[in-house]
């Protein structure tokens, strides 16, 4: 184990997998010799080398499309979207034919791609940097949406997300980054895709969230259980494919559930959760689900930031309403 | 100059009235209310005929937009097998089996685009020594995804090649309206790579053009730009009434330039074709294409077919979607 931040685990992961398999390559804007704007792609240029690791010109769209292509050809790309709210210019690539070419050939080509993007807010970027896209990208059939929440998983994600042979949009959180840091083990880790995390134990209520939200609502449980609370987490960490069995236990065990989440609450993905809780575990339900999420507006500038995303306080008092229903 | 030989020349024309032949039977099926919507190929067939001609199916990708299945015979015949399984809506129609280096039809115009240019480039990157030319048309030139795609190309010096049937329509928008610039052509320059316009109704020219843009992308030397001007004799498709807006002055000169009949004088002054020939084509046109459709309407569909091939692996969620479908075709039997 090394402990490191969740940059370092996703560089450590992309190089290990360039090495393992000499089909995957890193295409994206900055990713070659200035090794990412965020650093994600350090080293990679001077290890593998012009042909594997390219700096694109500046076209989303063509980043996205290119991949098809390459996937085609028989590579495995590993595509950067320098921010998650970039990806509305490839949307069509993403969407319309990245998540479609395995149906649409009927299996004859393995879209083994991965397209990595940092998202989420808290770092007081400029517009259309921070958008939560999840919900959005998860309802692209075809498509499976990654989330880590902690660098041990975005390792082992990354690394399980590359060797898929289907479409994965890996999101990343911005704010996690430099702030999340926890163990990671060294050499081959891989976190299957389709499995949840118990952040946290307990049986008194579970707050199911993903991505950055979980160090929210670890905050949270840690928060109260000094006051003799025992609040479970629940972290899904893959979107698509979703482990319902996990949600269905951790709500039959608990009763009572809060949903946290990011982005715009109209049709994001925290309401598919509330109709997951619905349709699995009604009877086990002893108060009504609660959502946690942003507001229905875009998202803001800085100044605004910090009233949108859901605080420990806005999860924490969700969390009290739930368990004050007899 | 590279000219196509006497031998290429009469089997272009082979596939030429092939295709008219078979997008002509389409039509009528399409109109008895036996297969789907038909783009017809009638004014396109030396253009996508001869492109083909110049490519070396065993290593060379086709990419098309959606027109051109019916003139790729030299990619084999299951090119238009799949056509009709794709035409009536059987999924299998999408899968074109290996190792035959056409991709299935694009509706999403000029997306293919990008896809045309990350193949070239994986190509290049596993020493594959192949080129990949993709169809698009003078409509679909105005997509981003065009510029940005040429754009990339132009950067790698990928060994791709653009062909842009400019048939004058893009359904009922003439290229007047399409663009300002003077010839589609034209564009290459903002790519940095060759643009030439070059005459769509004759054979010779396209496939020198190709040709030689196929010898430059296999030199190393990048993509190319080629427009192939013609007519679109025919209208969009079978949803689609042409009289409400093509000039019947301009549709009746271009039928002057009428392609395959400009191949067929050719070739039967030089003693290389005549009337029984074409009666020979023809029948064996149509005799491929029924059989084809007869395949197609007969292809076995599975039940849950519907669910197969989105992912490589059924999620949880998935299997249950499948069992639950499974359940429902069950019961309304």
């Amino acid at each position: 184990m090394t402990e490191l931040n969740m940059l370092e685990a996703i560089n450590e992961s992309l190089h290990a997998e360039m090495a393992r398999d000499e089909r995957v390559v890193v295409l994206g804007e900055d990713v070659g010799r200035n090794g990412g704007v965020f650093r994600a792609t350090e080293g990679l240029y001077e290890k593998f080398g012009e042909r594997r690791v390219y700096d694109s010109p500046l076209s989303e769209g063509v980043i996205a499309g290119a991949t098809v292509g390459l996937a085609i050809a028989g590579l495995v790309p590993v595509a950067e979207m320098q921010f998650l709210g970039f990806a509305y210019q490839a949307m069509h690539q993403i969407a319309g034919q990245v998540a479609r070419l395995r149906y649409r050939t009927q299996g004859r080509f393995d879209p083994a791609i991965t397209i990595r993007a940092p998202f989420g807010g808290g770092v007081r970027t400029p517009e259309l940097h921070s958008d939560s896209l999840e919900g959005q990208l998860a309802n692209i059939a075809g498509l499976k949406v990654v989330a880590p929440a902690t660098a041990a998983d975005a390792k082992g994600l990354l690394a399980s997300a590359i060797r898929d042979p289907d479409p994965v949009m890996f999101l990343e959180p911005l704010r996690g980054y430099r702030g999340i840091r926890d163990e990671v083990p060294e050499g081959e880790h891989l976190v299957p895709l389709g499995s949840a995390r118990t952040a946290r134990p307990g049986d008194d209520l579970v707050i199911i969230a993903w991505s950055h939200q979980v160090e929210m609502a670890c905050r949270v449980s840690d928060r109260l259980a000094g006051e003799g609370l025992s609040i479970r987490v629940l972290d899904l960490r893959s979107l698509v494919p979703l482990d319902v069995a996990a949600i269905a236990e951790a709500v039959d065990a608990c009763g009572r559930v809060v949903v946290s989440e990011e982005a715009v609450q109209t049709g994001g993905f925290g309401g598919e959760i509330v109709a997951t809780v619905v349709e699995e575990s009604f009877w086990s339900l002893e108060a009504p689900v609660v959502r946690v999420s942003g507001y229905d507006v875009p998202y803001p500038v800085g100044m605004l930031e910090d009233r949108y995303i859901p605080d420990e306080d806005r999860i924490a008092a969700a969390v009290r309403r739930v368990l004050e229903v007899a | 100059m590279t000219r196509p030989s006497d031998g290429q020349r009469r089997q272009m024309l082979v596939d030429m009235v092939s295709a008219r032949t078979q997008s002509q039977r389409m039509w009528n099926l399409q109109r008895q209310g036996q297969i789907g919507t038909v783009a017809p190929i009638d004014g396109h067939e030396a253009t996508i005929v001869a492109a083909a001609h110049a490519l070396d199916p065993a290593h060379d990708w086709v990419v098309p937009q959606y027109r051109e299945p019916l003139a790729l015979r030299r990619y084999g015949p299951e090119v238009l097998e799949q056509f009709l399984l794709y035409n009536i809506g059987h999924p299998a129609g999408g899968h074109i089996p290996a190792p035959i280096r056409v991709l299935p039809n694009q509706i999403s115009l000029a997306t293919q685009l990008p896809h045309a240019v990350g193949l070239a480039w994986g190509m290049t990157l596993q020493d594959d020594p192949g080129v990949v030319l993709a169809f698009f048309g003078d409509g679909s030139s105005s997509q981003g995804d065009f510029y940005e795609a040429g754009n990339l190309a132009g950067v790698l010096k990928a060994p791709v090649i653009f062909l842009c049937v400019n048939n004058q329509w893009a359904i009922s928008t003439p290229v007047h309206l399409q663009t300002a610039a003077e010839s589609f052509a034209a564009k290459a320059a903002a790519f940095g790579i060759p643009g030439v316009k070059v005459d769509g109704n004759d054979v010779d020219a396209v496939y020198e053009a190709v040709h030689g843009a196929r010898e430059r992308a296999r030199s190393g030397l990048g993509a190319t730009l080629i427009e192939a001007a013609l007519y679109r004799l025919g209208a969009h498709t079978t949803a689609d009434d042409p009289t409400r807006y093509v000039p019947a002055e301009d549709l009746a000169a271009a039928r002057r330039n009428d392609p395959i009949a400009i191949l067929r004088s050719r070739l039967e002054a030089e003693g290389l074709w005549d009337a029984a020939t074409q009666s020979e084509v023809e029948s064996a046109a149509l005799t491929a294409v029924d059989a084809a459709h007869e395949r197609a309407r007969t292809m076995p569909l599975a039940p849950d077919a519907l669910l197969d091939h989105c992912v490589s692996e059924d999620s949880p969620r998935l299997a249950r979607q499948r069992l639950a479908l499974l359940a429902e075709v069950e019961g309304t039997r």
